[in-house]
């Protein structure tokens, strides 16, 4: 389950930056993968239609939300609470 | 290279650092002839927004720093994330239109004709006669007709009706507003709309000012409108992510997002010689436009693209920079709107940046997107006329990237010779207008 939703993920952001699953690794940043608040918004977008959830993520203050962005392991960690709290 | 003007003046230098377009330069390069260029007043007035129903109680509430966001109220407003806006809750349509009008008009429209309705009166305008084809209009509106598009796809999409109302695509075309106002006043000259999304009133107002100064007119009515505040504008909006959820806080470094309004602004542009002659009120006299699009991001402004809008402004009106004191900034309460702003106002001004008021009114009215220019216009002219200037509300935090005097929550007198007004829009477009004192 935790390693579906990690592959899923790693899959949409690869897609989102043009780049091959493989190159998403956990410690990698949206900014080192080349993902502009724009490209964010709409990775964000695509977790919330993939998994159907709702992410609160408002990106004048993405330090202030809840879904940390700050690299690929705490968007998946983030990604697994909300899931988590759908199924609950 | 500095494209940081010197004190008091714009040399030609600066204007070639700030790349300003050449023909700009040229038009308003020789002062002492300009080029038999026509001088532009303003000779009418008239909004409808959250604030008000008309000028004077608009300017009130700027005086009195009032909020005129609440929580939305329309159809499915609970399957929304964001629910507050700048919404006018006491709109009756039957007030003003009669049935077959109402059927015909959006909001929009509704709201652009109560507008216009207010500034001809004030102007005391009639336009029969050799006036009315020398006469025109010029709007602006990003969403037109958003109301009327978002209730017939529910009629067709949710409710699977097969029919719609025959007046469905005059109702929500986004000239609709543009050709009543022609159709109410008799104006036969030039009429079109420009839909350039928040920089749309600002387009507008700056090429009727255009129009007439260069003679191609006598009177243009200009503003803009937009009522957007429905579940499919909102919901729209959402997807970017950029609105807040309590409060539109612009400069304030605890910002985060903007909040929408809604409603028109118009004001009638007149030939300066012609409103004399009949010995008008003249509320302001509009003195420069510029434009310029950054040409580099569908969202992210930039502030060499809006710096190169107000210098080019301020140059096109023959002022200096230290005849500028106050600015309606753009201001939308984003945390990417705001420091990019300040940071072109900064750099066009230099050291005059320190003796400048810059507010945003948005914290009061909202953004009204396409119409949002035209609302501003008015905080510009009480400026100039009164005395006054609108603050920023909601200001709670000093931002260190926007450290200028941003008015913060409360009215200051203050006497102003010569103001500016901002937009800078979704799309990398901008377009600056240039007032002053009558």
């Amino acid at each position: 389950m935790t390693d579906d939703i990690r592959q899923r993920i790693r899959s949409i952001i690869a897609e989102q930056a043009m780049l091959d699953p493989d190159q998403v690794t956990d410690e990698a940043t949206p900014q080192q993968l080349g993902i502009d608040s724009l490209g964010l918004v709409e990775s964000i977008f695509a977790i919330e239609e993939e998994f159907d959830i709702t992410v609160p993520f408002n990106a004048n203050e993405p330090e202030k939300s809840d879904f940390d962005i700050s690299n690929m392991g705490t968007i998946i960690a983030a990604v697994q609470r909300l899931v988590a709290e759908k199924d609950g | 290279m500095s494209n940081t003007p010197k004190a008091g003046g714009l040399p030609a230098e600066a204007l070639v650092d700030a790349g300003i377009a050449a023909p700009a330069v040229s038009a308003a390069g020789d002062l002492s002839s300009r080029g038999g260029l026509r001088r532009v007043v303003i000779t009418g007035a008239g909004t409808i927004n959250a604030l008000g129903h008309d000028v004077s109680s608009t300017l009130e509430a700027f005086r009195e720093g009032r909020c005129g966001i609440t929580q939305l109220d329309f159809r499915d407003v609970e399957r929304l994330s964001i629910q507050i806006g700048a919404q006018i809750h006491d709109w009756t349509p039957e007030t003003y239109f009669n049935r077959q009008q109402i059927l015909l008009y959006d909001k929009f429209t509704q709201f652009t004709l109560l507008a216009a309705k207010q500034a001809v009166a004030e102007s005391g305008l009639h336009f029969e006669g050799a006036l009315g084809l020398r006469a025109g209009v010029i709007l602006g509106t990003a969403g037109g007709g958003l109301n009327t598009w978002d209730e017939n796809y529910r009629a067709v999409y949710e409710e699977g009706k097969n029919r719609v109302h025959p007046f469905v695509v005059p109702k929500l075309m986004n000239n609709a507003a543009a050709s009543h106002v022609s159709m109410e006043f008799g104006l036969r000259g030039p009429a079109f709309t420009v839909a350039t999304a928040c920089a749309s009133s600002n387009h507008a107002m700056g090429l009727a000012f255009q129009m007439v100064r260069a003679g191609a007119a006598d009177v243009m009515l200009s503003g803009g409108s937009e009522a957007m505040l429905c579940f499919g504008g909102v919901k729209a909006w959402e997807g970017l992510r950029v609105m807040s959820k309590d409060a539109c806080r612009p400069f304030s470094a605890n910002r985060n997002g903007m909040v929408q309004g809604e409603g028109a602004g118009v004001f009638v542009f007149e030939e300066y010689e012609h409103a004399r002659a009949r010995g008008a009120q003249i509320l302001a006299e509009v003195v420069g436009f510029a434009m310029s699009s950054d040409a580099q991001d569908i969202v992210m402004p930039s502030a060499q693209g809006a710096e190169r809008a107000i210098t080019g402004a301020i140059v096109d009106a023959g002022l200096n920079l230290d005849q500028i004191g106050y600015i309606n900034a753009h201001g939308t309460g984003t945390a990417a709107n705001d420091k990019t702003e300040c940071a072109a106002v900064a750099h066009a001004f230099g050291h005059h940046a320190d003796r400048l008021m810059m507010s945003s009114t948005k914290s009061m009215h909202g953004h009204l997107i396409g119409g949002t220019g035209a609302v501003e216009l008015l905080a510009c002219i009480m400026a100039l006329r009164d005395g006054v200037i609108a603050p920023t509300i909601g200001y709670q935090e000093p931002d260190p990237e926007c450290g200028l005097d941003v008015v913060p929550n409360e009215a200051r007198e203050a006497r102003v010779d010569a103001v500016l007004s901002n937009a800078f829009a979704f799309g990398g477009l901008n377009a600056v207008i240039a007032l002053r004192r009558a």
